[in-house]
């Protein structure tokens, strides 16, 4: 079920006008900045489908870039994100991409600054709730229901097995999982959902293992 | 964890509670936070609701002056009392009115179930407060019902209006109010499925057609007709009606209707009122040059 708590549906308290368009594109970039960490110097922002024909009159554009500022949905800033964007000296570029995706309200966020990128495709799937669905050009289905584990590593056997006995040393339990790779050998993606908050102990643990490139959370 | 509107009513009757109660047991299980903590989260939402309201019954315009000021002119003929239908249902429709105006307004709202569709549920909410007195407590439990029923049509069918039309939204909204408003006025959980199936069937088909892709012409009117559709269908329920097709099946055939529903009528500014003379010169004129033809 992809919708898991009433507050889904009572919720959330936000800036108006759209809970997909606004709240939830905010979130989608909050989501890219939580996993990039840090402030970026550019983005690129590449609307599709409903995104495309109506970010203006939603304010879907000011909102990605509220996330990105790390607002949360209610947050009055995000009304003048793109202000304060520019007073922070943020490169910002949009595009009205026309290619059809799989759902109508989807956002791909590429960012970055000079000491690394990052490319995110989000989908809004109403009431302001979010999907994450492609991160650095793995696929991946990240609800956001739940704290998540993302450990980028290289695809060789026993890398899983390694982070799974980490979790269950902090006696973490893993609610659901999944790993994604580029191609057999290389890179890959696992994405962990917990169940409980994470340590950040626990992920400087987990990226000194062998195999094992970055780790990254998002928190609940 | 109910599945459909048939498991929800019959975990309630089994288990001798009401659909807000079942709400709140499932909430605090999936959670893990107790049953105080989960209703305190709501009156939290209860309260950006009734600001929300206060805000809307003073008066607010959006910025492209569109929509805005029709709640003060409704909550002004009420007093007047020269009305037609009735007191609540004006009422409901004002308050539902004065949601959207301030979410147009990029005001703080709660979505209920979007923001798109945030009036339906506070204006029915506090237009049967005054005739029903309600506690806060049911207040809160008002919202669990409304939430209980949105809940099985996130799940079975969408709430966005982007992927199957506004009968996504405002006919979720007005069914998910209808229930609610059952409950509180001390109807049963099965009233509550034939309050829902009896708004949503008179809500299929309702397409997302935003002129200027504003979240405005229509839907600010839309929602003020969720609410009152959404008052008469609790009545209606309450007097015994009921729906001969299961609300279950209603919310199925909503998300078949909204799956073959054209994309130019699915939140992307390209049909219906948006594609009007009217809507395309508006749009215009808010974004200083013509939209492009489709």
């Amino acid at each position: 079920m992809k919708y898991r708590s009433v507050f889904d549906i009572i919720g959330p308290v936000m800036i108006g006008p759209s809970s997909s368009h606004t709240a939830g594109a905010a979130r989608i970039g909050r989501v890219a900045r939580s996993l990039f960490g840090r402030e970026p110097k550019w983005a690129n922002i590449s609307l599709y489908g409903s995104f495309a024909k109506t970010y203006k009159g939603h304010g879907t554009d000011v909102a990605i870039v509220g996330g990105l500022l790390d607002f949360d949905t209610d947050d009055q800033r995000i009304i003048h994100a793109l202000d304060i964007a520019k007073e922070r000296g943020i490169k910002l570029n949009f595009i009205e991409e026309d290619a059809v995706t799989d759902h109508p309200n989807t956002a791909r966020v590429m960012m970055g600054d000079h000491n690394g990128e990052l490319e995110l495709v989000g989908i809004s799937i109403g009431g302001g709730k979010i999907e994450i669905i492609e991160l650095n050009g793995f696929e991946l289905k990240l609800s956001g229901n739940h704290p998540a584990i993302l450990v980028v590593h290289n695809d060789r056997f026993g890398a899983i097995a390694s982070v799974a006995n980490t979790l269950a040393k902090y006696e973490i339990n893993i609610g659901h999982m999944e790993v994604a790779r580029k191609d057999v050998g290389k890179m890959a993606l696992m994405t962990i959902e917990v169940d409980q908050n994470i340590d950040d102990q626990l992920l400087v643990e987990l990226e000194q293992l062998p195999n094992i490139l970055k780790v990254t959370k998002i928190v609940d | 964890m109910f599945r459909n509107v048939a498991e929800l009513v019959e975990l309630a009757v089994s288990q001798n509670k009401k659909i807000s109660e079942i709400m709140i047991e499932q909430e605090a299980a999936v959670s893990g936070r107790s049953k105080e903590e989960v209703m305190a989260l709501m009156e939290r939402n209860l309260t950006v609701m009734e600001e929300a309201v206060e805000r809307g019954i003073k008066g607010v315009t959006s910025h492209s002056g569109l929509t805005g000021g029709d709640a003060v002119l409704l909550q002004k003929y009420i007093e007047k009392g020269n009305f037609l239908t009735g007191e609540t249902i004006l009422d409901a429709v004002s308050k539902a009115v004065a949601t959207n105006e301030v979410n147009a307004a990029m005001g703080t709202i709660c979505a209920t179930p979007t923001a798109g569709s945030a009036g339906v549920v506070p204006g029915t909410l506090f237009a049967v407060k005054k005739k029903l007195n309600p506690t806060r407590e049911q207040m809160i439990s008002f919202l669990f019902t409304a939430g209980a029923f949105g809940f099985v049509v996130a799940n079975n069918a969408s709430i966005s209006g982007a992927a199957g039309g506004c009968q996504a939204e405002v006919g979720s909204a007005a069914g998910m109010a209808a229930a609610a408003i059952v409950e509180m006025a001390g109807g049963t959980p099965q009233q509550c499925a034939e309050a829902m199936a009896i708004t949503l069937k008179n809500m299929l088909g309702l397409v997302c057609d935003p002129v200027a892709g504003l979240v405005e012409v229509p839907c600010v009117k839309r929602n003020a007709m969720g609410a009152a559709n959404a008052m008469v269908a609790a009545d209606m329920a309450l007097a015994g009606i009921t729906s001969r097709i299961p609300c279950d099946e209603v919310i199925d055939a909503m998300y078949k209707i909204g799956q073959s529903m054209p994309t130019a009528l699915k939140e992307t500014a390209q049909g219906g009122l948006a594609a009007t003379p009217t809507g395309r010169a508006l749009a215009a004129k808010i974004f200083g040059m013509p939209l492009k033809e489709k």
